[in-house]
């Protein structure tokens, strides 16, 4: 009965998300790409923040572990990628102050050059994968000291990391690798899927398109480990490690089951962060950074997939594009509104941000998922994640 | 030898204002059990409101003033965003802590319009003076009188008042300290007034020395500051201190050296090292719940 | 109700933040948006408008030197409102998007502007944000000026990218020659910011043109504390300092440098050029040399309009930090927005793709010296001036022009 009730549910969700990625494209190719530019720029960050968000949430929300070093290693995986994906012959040019680069291949090369089909997919596939595979390397390096900590320890000692593995990057000894302050650029990025016809003109647009399948089948990947007995055994050991631990569940084995795939996760989502930004520099990759991926999860409610992914794309919308007008001296019937001026649109946002935090704490789906909303009487929702005053 | 005394003289002083921002957060983590993010930020705001106010007021009048917002604001921020969440998971008070410090360096960002606001300079602690051959200003050699003055202030307040004895209840046991009619809402206010306070000096010391305020000032002394606490043993005042001392003069060592590209990440890396060796610090208290 | 109190507490919490900094000093209690009055009534003469984009940092550690680009920009704008294409006139409208000082947030604003229709755009103080905007521009085939962005990548592989000023190398050189004629100096110490491309290119350029040694050091992003790096240049018997940082640093690092009465000579690079740097350095017996695009004297009409400009706009003497120093990314902002009118004029319509096609040929001779671009993109320019600050009276003076040699 379980068993036919959820093959039905993942049936429909899967329906679901072609059904997205259809209209993603279709709005793509219908819509100005100038007058939209926005709405595009904002969904393709979005997909990419909703996959950290969502990795993050695997961590902080489904096992209880709090952790704060995304951002390092969505440095991780935006280095990988890029280093793995600069065309051999703008080494030169990128790295610049070194006189070329280490690395003397490319993925995309060695399939036959970014230009072709095959060169560019299995080029970025594979980079990515191996950008998340560096990730999660350095997740289980660093995982064996650090996940012996609770709580808030666990917090300040992973943020910690972030910013080491910043200042490592940004080391000019290591530049031929890194380039060292400078940015890496020239990479293929989500607007190198856009299909050209001979005079370079684009006539079928995919780059938004290509976010959002990353996006969705790493999501899908997540929710996945999440509904397997792996996922049950996090929860364990998100509500009780005692207990869990009582029932059979390995705690060091389980914890950095989650810490190494949350981190591949980041590590994919930095060289979908690389692909956005055409460049990627460490400089990038803050405890700001990390700050807003959490804030991130936190609207979307902790222990609810969709809830970050839906979150994602309103945080990135609301900051950076709804509210950009605050930014802007406004004349209202010939009267200055008052306060508008630059730095206002960040007062404002983290303003609502606070009044999330305190007077919905449960953030937009609390731990429920999107589903749950259609069915007829929700059930009260579980008591929320990490609760636990230990 | 006069590059030596210097780097010490620049060590202990940074060490000096370290410590009076890493009581903050260990007094306020030995009794909520939360890491104060927003604190670094408050040691910012208060160096902005000096800028601001000591433009259109007189010395005399300004400081004390900057002091008292200063402890306003604290307690504000206690009152705001932290007790409304006093029964909500640990979790969810850090994150309101991490919104708080976003709120602050935004604000500081809207009013300062982004420029770097000079400090103004105070009579006598900005004069230049020479020891040993290096120059420096009072400041510095003030800054660790200071600290160990108000230091033995404060354990005397701990150790002898009444109020003290109560926030080593609180500290001690949150829920059973509540049960014996200890008003568990004021000794947290006083914990957020006296953190605040010294915060408060703290960026007056500080800011005298490194006259520049970006909204992003406190957001580096509050972390550093937060290792020497964890450093010391949380939750202990002379731990935080001592802590303090430690982390400015390695930090001001390393910046002399060749390595000073990873002056951030050593404070760091120290920090992952002393948490998984010796999680309660050099002077913590034994307690089962911290790791 | 708690909830109510709980929220009134919270509104009064962004409100003594407020307060405390509400006794304001008159001159920032003033508005300080980038946007001058002028383009509030610009509106209204309701004929045609072109707009100009501006991709510029208003906040953020570029915001101080990405404001005073702005003022060029604005006076000229004031200056000369409308243009002649193909015998219509056009008003012309800058428009802003802050890239605050941050790659991961100059991709939106970027965006910002290519959806505001604008016909090209001019920007930015900074080179990494331009390099992270670059390839929207790119993308959505509009021209860029870049004003006073030095850093080689910004134009290199990107064809809708153009420049204005000289480069980083350039810079370097006339720096390193500078350094050796004027104090035959043997020993540099470098210091830059760790991670930032625009201190780290100085650097490595300097060192690998200085014939002497070099002691080098990166300090963390957010330091305050320069004591030690100061303090050590002392130690190891350097001849120069050289720390091309960014402003915020600058005048800590110069005040600082005061406070110690340092006898070494600070070479800086164009973003030392700010009034903020030099008043850190009033009073004192800092020696300071920064090399600039401007000096000013260079042309009397701008300095005077434009201190006019400055002195009778609140919000543009804040901007400046106020006084009415000209600073050479003002001049460079002025230049570059008749280099935008000379490119419209030469496309003869308000197309992105005719301005874009018109640009590569469009040839001016600004206040900051003739400026042509090469096939690059890049400014053809071989002209540098270094000045130096006369501390007992606050101002730059010129200390020699230096070419490419």
């Amino acid at each position: 009965m379980l068993q036919q009730k959820s093959k039905k549910g993942a049936f429909l969700a899967l329906v679901c998300v072609a059904a997205l990625l259809a209209l993603v494209v279709a709005l793509e190719n219908t819509l100005d790409p100038t007058k939209n530019i926005l709405l595009f720029t904002s969904l393709k960050k979005g997909a990419v923040y909703a996959l950290v968000a969502v990795s993050m949430n695997l961590l902080n929300g489904f096992t209880g572990l709090f952790s704060l070093g995304q951002a390092g290693f969505m440095l991780l995986g935006a280095y990988t990628y890029a280093i793995l994906t600069i065309p051999v012959e703008s080494r030169e040019s990128v790295y610049y102050l070194y006189g070329g680069s280490a690395v003397k291949f490319s993925l995309p090369d060695l399939f036959g050059g970014a230009d072709t089909v095959p060169g560019l997919v299995l080029g970025v596939l594979i980079a990515l994968i191996l950008a998340g595979c560096v990730a999660a390397a350095v997740a289980w390096l660093i995982g064996l000291p650090v996940l012996r900590l609770k709580s808030d320890y666990l917090a300040i000692a992973t943020l910690g990391f972030g910013e080491i593995i910043r200042a490592i990057f940004q080391w000019d000894k290591l530049g031929p690798v890194t380039n060292g302050a400078n940015a890496l650029k020239n990479f293929p990025t989500f607007s190198s899927f856009n299909i050209t016809n001979a005079d370079g003109q684009v006539v079928f647009r995919l780059s938004t398109f290509v976010a959002f399948l990353i996006a969705a089948v790493c999501i899908a990947l997540i929710v996945l480990l999440i509904n397997s007995s792996y996922g049950r055994a996090f929860k364990a050991i998100r509500e009780d490690e005692i207990a869990a631990e009582a029932m059979g569940v390995n705690l060091a084995k389980h914890k950095r089951l989650a810490f190494c795939v949350s981190s591949f996760f980041a590590g994919v989502g930095g060289g979908m962060f690389a692909m956005f930004a055409n460049q990627a520099q460490a400089k990038t990759f803050t405890t700001a950074m990390t700050y807003e991926i959490l804030l991130i999860v936190v609207i979307g409610g902790i222990g609810s997939v969709s809830g970050s992914a839906i979150a994602a794309f309103l945080y990135v919308a609301a900051s950076e594009w709804w509210l950009r007008f605050l930014d802007a001296e406004m004349w209202v019937f010939g009267i200055k509104v008052p306060f508008l001026r630059t730095g206002f649109r960040m007062v404002v946002f983290s303003i609502i941000i606070m009044i999330v935090v305190l007077f919905f704490r449960q953030g937009l789906m609390g731990s429920r998922e999107l589903p749950d909303l259609f069915r007829r009487r929700p059930r009260k929702s579980p008591r929320k994640a990490g609760e636990h005053n230990g | 030898m006069q590059y030596a005394v210097s780097i010490l003289l620049s060590g202990i002083s940074l060490g000096g204002q370290y410590a009076l921002i890493a009581i903050g957060y260990t007094m306020v983590y030995g009794i909520l059990r939360l890491i104060n993010f927003a604190h670094g930020d408050v040691f910012m705001v208060a160096g902005l409101m000096m800028v601001y106010l000591s433009a259109s007021l007189p010395l005399m009048a300004s400081l004390p003033l900057m002091l008292l917002l200063t402890v306003l604001l604290g307690f504000v921020i206690e009152r705001a965003a932290y007790k409304p969440l006093r029964s909500a998971p640990r979790m969810s008070v850090m994150i309101s802590a991490i919104g708080v410090s976003y709120l602050l360096q935004n604000l500081a960002t809207y009013i300062t319009g982004g420029l770097p606001q000079m400090y103004p300079s105070l009579p006598f602690l900005s004069e230049s003076v020479t020891i040993l051959g290096a120059p420096t200003k009072w400041v510095t050699v003030v800054t660790p009188v200071l600290v160990i003055l108000l230091v033995l202030a404060l354990t005397q307040l701990i150790n002898r008042t009444k109020v003290g004895m109560a926030m080593r209840a609180v500290a001690k046991d949150f829920e059973t300290s509540q049960l014996m009619g200890i008003k568990i809402n004021s000794v947290i206010s006083v914990t957020f007034i006296i953190g605040s306070f010294l915060a408060a000096v703290g960026s007056m010391l500080y800011f005298t020395n490194y006259p520049s305020i970006v909204p992003l000032s406190g957001a580096l002394p509050g972390l550093r500051a937060f290792v020497a606490a964890v450093f010391g043993g949380i939750g202990s005042i002379p731990g935080a201190v001592i802590g303090a001392f430690l982390i400015g003069i390695c930090e001001s060592v390393i910046k002399g050296s060749d390595w000073s590209v990873f002056s951030d990440a050593f404070t760091f890396a120290l920090l992952i090292v002393i948490l998984v060796v010796k999680p309660t610090g050099l002077f913590g208290e034994k307690a089962t719940d911290k790791v | 109700m708690k909830k109510f109190l709980a929220f009134a507490l919270s509104c009064s919490l962004a409100l003594t933040a407020l307060a405390g900094c509400s006794s304001t000093p008159p001159s920032s209690a003033a508005p300080e948006t980038g946007a001058p009055e002028a383009s509030a009534p610009a509106a209204q003469s309701g004929d045609k408008v072109i707009r100009i984009g501006v991709f510029e940092p208003s906040t953020g550690d570029s915001g101080p030197g990405g404001k005073q680009e702005m003022l060029g920009m604005q006076y000229a704008n004031i200056e000369t409102p409308t243009v002649d294409l193909g015998g219509e006139t056009y008003t012309v409208q800058l428009v802003y998007a802050d890239n605050g000082s941050d790659s991961a947030k100059a991709p939106t604003a970027a965006a910002d502007l290519v959806a505001q229709d604008v016909a090209l755009v001019l920007g930015s103080y900074g080179s990494g944000v331009s390099m992270a905007g670059g390839p929207i521009f790119d993308e959505a085939g509009l021209a860029a000026i870049g004003v006073t962005c030095t850093n080689p990548g910004v134009t290199a592989g990107n064809d809708y990218y153009f420049r204005i000023c000289f480069l980083d190398n350039f810079q370097a050189q006339v720096l390193v020659n500078f350094a050796e004629e004027k104090f035959s100096a043997k020993k540099a110490y470098l210091l830059g910011e760790l991670g930032n491309e625009y201190d780290q290119g100085l650097i490595s350029y300097f060192e690998q043109t200085f014939s002497g040694e070099v002691v080098k050091d990166s300090f963390p992003a957010n330091t305050s504390d320069f004591t030690t790096y100061l303090s050590k240049a002392v130690a190891e018997g350097c001849d120069v300092i050289f720390c091309p940082v960014s402003i915020a640093y600058s005048t800590q690092i110069v005040k600082l440098a005061a406070d110690m009465g340092l006898e070494i000579p600070i070479l800086g690079s164009d973003t030392l050029d700010s009034n903020m740097v030099l008043e850190a350095a009033a009073g004192s017996t800092v020696k300071l040399y920064v090399s600039t695009f401007y000096q000013e004297g260079g042309s009397e009409a701008f300095d005077e309009g434009i201190k006019a400009y400055i002195n009778g706009d609140s919000t543009a003497m804040t901007n400046n930090g106020g006084n009415d120093t000209i600073a050479a990314v003002t001049a460079m902002g002025y230049d570059a927005y008749y280099v935008a009118l000379e490119a419209l004029k030469a496309a003869g319509s308000p197309d992105p793709a005719a301005v874009k096609a018109a640009l590569p040929g469009v040839t001016y001779t600004g206040v900051s010296g003739s400026i042509a671009f090469d096939e690059q993109g890049d400014a053809v320019r071989d002209t540098a001036y270094i000045k130096t600050a006369d501390t007992a009276n606050g101002v730059w003076t010129l200390e020699t022009v230096q070419t490419a040699s």
